[in-house]
């Protein structure tokens, strides 16, 4: 076909001979459920099929190794009377109410540092995100050495500028050992809410801030009135996007405390962990993880609400 | 080299009617424009002989076949699109062989094609460069040399000049206009621009509201449109109208409005008749009135008080007020006329429009 | 932009800014020092007359000598580089496939998969590691790198999904139906004109996602057990820690060198890197 091309015109096949495949392929129905295959089934097998083995986990009273026969609800009745439990829910809304704010209001501080010009700017972004992307496990051994009663450099300047007399037991006691968590999730935490608020900085045009500031608004008002309003879609998402992460924070916990000082660090995971994984008792650790999910539910609700309030204005 | 027909062809999008009952018949070697207003439906008609867009009912057949059902890939058609959409990371050679290399052409042959197509366009210098290196008009010649390359059947163009400036656009139209008389291939374009329309098209299709208005020859258009919308729409400065009273005196018509009292000549004597007592529209070209002494008779000709002047240089525009109504008279560039002055404008009596008011068709 | 005196700039720009920059660098630099710093200084407690925090005299490969030939840390390296990288594969090919029919393709539920999808970018994956563990045994997965290199797109995947939709969406629609016309079928088109025309979000989400893995932590945690078979975080919880003992040369020297294949790929393709974090959160 092709070297009968070249000097007479072509003749135009009427019918072209398209194999069967290309020819559904060609149907964009067949093409879009070719494509979304791959993902439905990994999606599939593991998070839909887990999610729902979950649920049936629960009300049951298996254990490692041991297959367990239906107890309803006797697993979050259980829970209903765990003191531990009741401290692990304590302190997961807690760490993740006061981190929250902490990250957003030191983020959007250093997001509103780093819109400005100055030199090196892109050398600072980049290395502010380090925490963020640095695996958080290591990183927070990093943490763990420092707050070491024994040999904790934090001590040691704290003691050097007269803060403290003493020394100061970080992870051994357990309010500030719960308060040393929240340092470190914030610590983490800061860069990305201000990477991404700094984007969203970046997207109001400047005219904005110059009309305001020619109608005579201080830097304090021309953010509340200009700058915070535009920016509180970026912020809305952010803010939703950690709130899930930081309710259902693990590695923290696990390598700073594990849990302790006698249970008073749980988190809703840890503890889940600690339950279905350490213990064995896999139904009780399956019911104490979908604890999360309500507060999931709940968020992914606002989200979804959220776009299509975004979509339809 | 082909026809294309168009049979009964309906668009319905969820619940908007885009193309209603559209009906064509495009000879080979044609060159028809398809002009209208935004969301006439006129881009949809081309995306449904493209084959990207679904027909809702109706057909489309290139040389007698039904290709309601073909894929764009086996239309054997080349569009040219308003952004040009040229792949960017392809260099403009690539972009041009693209189409030969999807369809296995050697590579001897997609050379001398692109080399040839090249050639016609003045495009051979840029051969290695990026899209992007290049200027809006030096895009737009990859563009059709992107369809050119490919011979089609038929060439589609969606509003090809639209991103190019004022100077560029004419310029681009003149070559267009040659390049399709130097290739004769069948070609469907698009546009919102009049200009644009009457001086590309072989023939024009007026649209609407999905519906197609008046299918015609340029001058036919221009002459004898069809209704008041393609009166209205054809033609720069537009249409000047008017509500008018058709009235009989002593066996003459007589069409009487606000400051407008003129005897309809004898050839719309069958046609106005049976609207003796009624209100129609009148219409009348800016380039059909011309300033007369005031001495001449009344009963072809309309007073007007001039309210502005607009010089082009080859000719002058008048806004004049003819009663409660502004109409607009093209005149002499000679013509010496002042804000205020009162003139008398004879109508061409051979130019005159008439048309329903209700139903809005031309009498 | 500098308005006002020189100590106002001091005072609202500069200060602040050090203070963040210090705060947030300070436990690389603790980890780079500990890591180098022979034992006998690093167990000198802080109230001691001589501690030195910031520096040492005598820095020493030692912990990382011993890091690398009396644990199993390079093989967890490896293990951990082949399931990101792995993974990473995987979720780009299904999140491009998938970004592409759901911002491009029109067909029926279009809407409800794509909120599933987006659904399932918010699940976290401490809500399934229980249910998924027991999974992962039946399928005789447990123990393999298999295990994770087949879980982690599921977070992966949702999120590559999201990123490549955002940019699928900024190009113009005409390029895919131009080369339709030209001759292309819908995969080709795809293929050979949209794909290449998305290498930057491509790369992106690669590199979002590479990190993502190499930083996961619960899955590799549960669903490994042999040593020879742990990822670089899981290996360095579980292997360094003997007993009660923490052997924080050896430690911050894991942590260290763990960190370097993300630190590195990240200095390469950093605004790759910030803008997958704005595409993960505006979509």
């Amino acid at each position: 076909m092709a070297t009968a091309g070249a000097a007479t015109p072509r003749p135009y096949v009427a019918t072209p001979r398209r194999g069967p495949i290309t020819r559904l392929l060609e149907d964009e129905r067949w093409l879009a459920s070719a494509l979304l295959l791959p993902t439905i089934v990994l999606l599939g097998l593991f998070i839909a099929y887990p999610f729902v083995k979950g649920v049936l986990l629960a009300v049951t009273d298996t254990k490692v190794g041991i297959p367990g026969k239906f107890v309803g609800f006797d697993n979050f009745e259980k829970l209903w009377h765990d003191n531990i439990f009741h401290v692990a829910v304590y302190n997961t809304f807690l760490y993740t109410a006061v981190t929250t704010v902490f990250k957003l209001a030191l983020g959007l501080w250093l997001a509103l540092l780093l819109n400005r010009h100055f030199r090196g700017k892109a050398m600072v972004r980049a290395f502010i995100l380090l925490p963020f992307i640095i695996p958080t496990v290591l990183s927070t051994f990093a943490w763990k050495w420092m707050f070491d009663p024994t040999f904790s450099v934090l001590n040691w300047i704290l003691y050097q500028a007269n803060i403290i007399t003493g020394r100061v037991n970080w992870l051994g006691d357990p309010d500030l050992a719960i308060i040393s968590v929240m340092v470190v999730n914030i610590w983490r935490g800061v860069p990305f809410f201000a990477i991404t608020l700094l984007a969203g900085l970046q997207t109001i045009s400047p005219e904005l801030h110059e009309a305001a500031a020619i109608d005579g608004a201080r830097a304090w008002n021309r953010f509340r009135h200009v700058t915070w309003p535009l920016l509180l879609p970026v912020t809305m998402v952010v803010v939703l996007f950690s709130v899930i992460q930081t309710f259902a924070d693990f590695q923290l916990v696990y390598v700073l405390t594990g849990g302790g000082p006698a249970n008073a660090t749980h988190l809703f995971a840890t503890y889940a962990y600690q339950i279905g994984v350490g213990t064995g008792l896999l139904s009780e650790g399956a019911a104490v993880s979908l604890a999360i999910f309500p507060v999931l539910l709940l968020v992914v609700i606002i989200q979804l609400l959220y776009i299509r309030r975004v979509e339809t204005v | 080299m082909a026809q294309v027909a168009i049979r009964n062809l309906n668009k319905m999008y969820d619940d908007v009617h885009a193309v209603k009952d559209v009906n064509l018949d495009i000879r080979d070697k044609e060159f028809v424009v398809l002009v209208g207003p935004s969301g006439c439906g006129k881009t949809t008609t081309l995306r449904m002989v493209a084959g990207l867009e679904s027909i809702t009912s109706g057909r489309i057949l290139i040389d007698d076949q039904v290709v309601n059902d073909l894929a764009p890939m086996d239309r054997d058609i080349a569009m040219v699109f308003q952004n040009y959409a040229l792949y960017p990371h392809m260099s403009v050679y690539d972009n041009m062989a693209f189409g030969l290399k999807m369809r296995k052409f050697e590579k001897s042959e997609i050379q001398k094609r692109v080399q040839d197509a090249a050639e016609i366009l003045g495009i051979q210098d840029y051969l290695k460069r990026k899209p992007r290196q290049l200027s809006g008009g030096q895009r737009q010649r990859v563009a059709l040399g992107r369809a050119i390359v490919r011979h089609p059947r038929v060439f589609l163009f969606d509003e090809p000049l639209s991103n190019l400036d004022a100077k560029l656009r004419v310029q681009m139209r003149v070559e267009l206009k040659k390049l399709h008389e130097r290739l004769g291939t069948t070609a469907i374009y698009v546009t919102h621009d009049q200009v644009e329309a009457m001086t590309l098209g072989d023939r024009v299709v007026v649209m609407r509201d999905g519906w197609v208005q008046q299918v015609g020859d340029p001058m036919e258009l221009y002459n004898e449109p069809a209704n008041l919308f393609v009166a209205g729409f054809i033609g720069s400065p537009a249409m000047n109208f008017a509500t008018v009273r058709i009235t009989a005196e002593n066996g003459d018509l007589w069409a009487v409005g606000d400051g407008i009292r003129l005897k309809a000549p004898a050839a719309f004597a069958n046609s106005l008749g049976p609207y003796t007592g009624k209100e129609v529209v009148f219409g009348i070209r800016p380039e059909n009135l011309r300033i007369v002494p005031d001495t001449d008779p009344a009963e072809m000709s309309i007073d007007a008080i001039v309210e502005v002047v607009e010089r082009l240089g080859s000719e002058i525009l008048l806004d004049v007020a003819v009663g409660p109504i502004t109409m607009v008279a093209a005149v002499e560039p000679t013509v010496r006329a002042k804000v205020h002055d009162r003139l008398r404008l004879a109508v061409n009596p051979d130019r005159l429009h008439f048309f329903d008011i209700e139903r809005e068709t031309a009498i | 932009m500098i308005e006002g005196a020189r100590w106002r700039r001091w005072v609202f720009f500069n200060i602040p800014l050090l203070l963040f920059i210090v705060a947030l660098l300070f436990p690389f630099y603790w980890m780079i020092v500990t890591s180098v710093r022979p034992d006998k200084e690093l167990y000198r407690p802080w109230n001691a007359a001589n501690y030195t925090p910031f520096w040492t005299l005598n820095p020493t490969l030692e912990h990382i000598r011993e890091l690398l030939t009396e644990t199993l840390f390079s093989t967890w390296m490896m293990n951990t580089m082949l399931i990101a990288t792995a993974s990473t594969l995987i979720s780009l090919f299904c999140g491009l496939l998938a970004g592409y029919a759901l911002s491009r393709l029109k067909f029926p539920f279009a809407g409800s998969i794509g909120t599933g999808i987006f659904i399932t970018y918010l699940v976290p994956q401490t809500l399934l590691f229980i249910p998924l563990a027991d999974v992962i045994r039946n399928f005789h997965l447990g123990d393999s790198p298999w295990a994770l290199i087949l879980t982690y797109p599921t977070f992966l995947i949702p999120f590559c999904t999201w990123l490549m939709m955002g940019y699928f969406k900024s190009i113009p629609k005409e390029l895919e139906e131009c080369a339709r016309i030209d001759g292309a079928t819908r995969w080709k088109a795809m293929v050979y004109i949209i794909f290449p025309i998305a290498v930057p979000g491509i790369l992106s989400a690669g590199i979002f996602a590479f990190t993502l893995s190499w930083n996961e932590f619960i899955y590799a945690l549960v669903f490994l057990s042999s040593p020879e078979q742990k990822t670089v975080p899981v290996g360095v919880t579980s292997e360094l820690v003997r007993g009660d003992v923490f052997y924080w040369g050896q430690l911050m020297a894991g942590a260290l060198l763990g960190s370097i294949p993300v630190a590195f790929v990240y200095s390469f393709f950093v605004e790759h890197y910030v803008s997958g974090i704005t595409g993960s959160v505006k979509g």
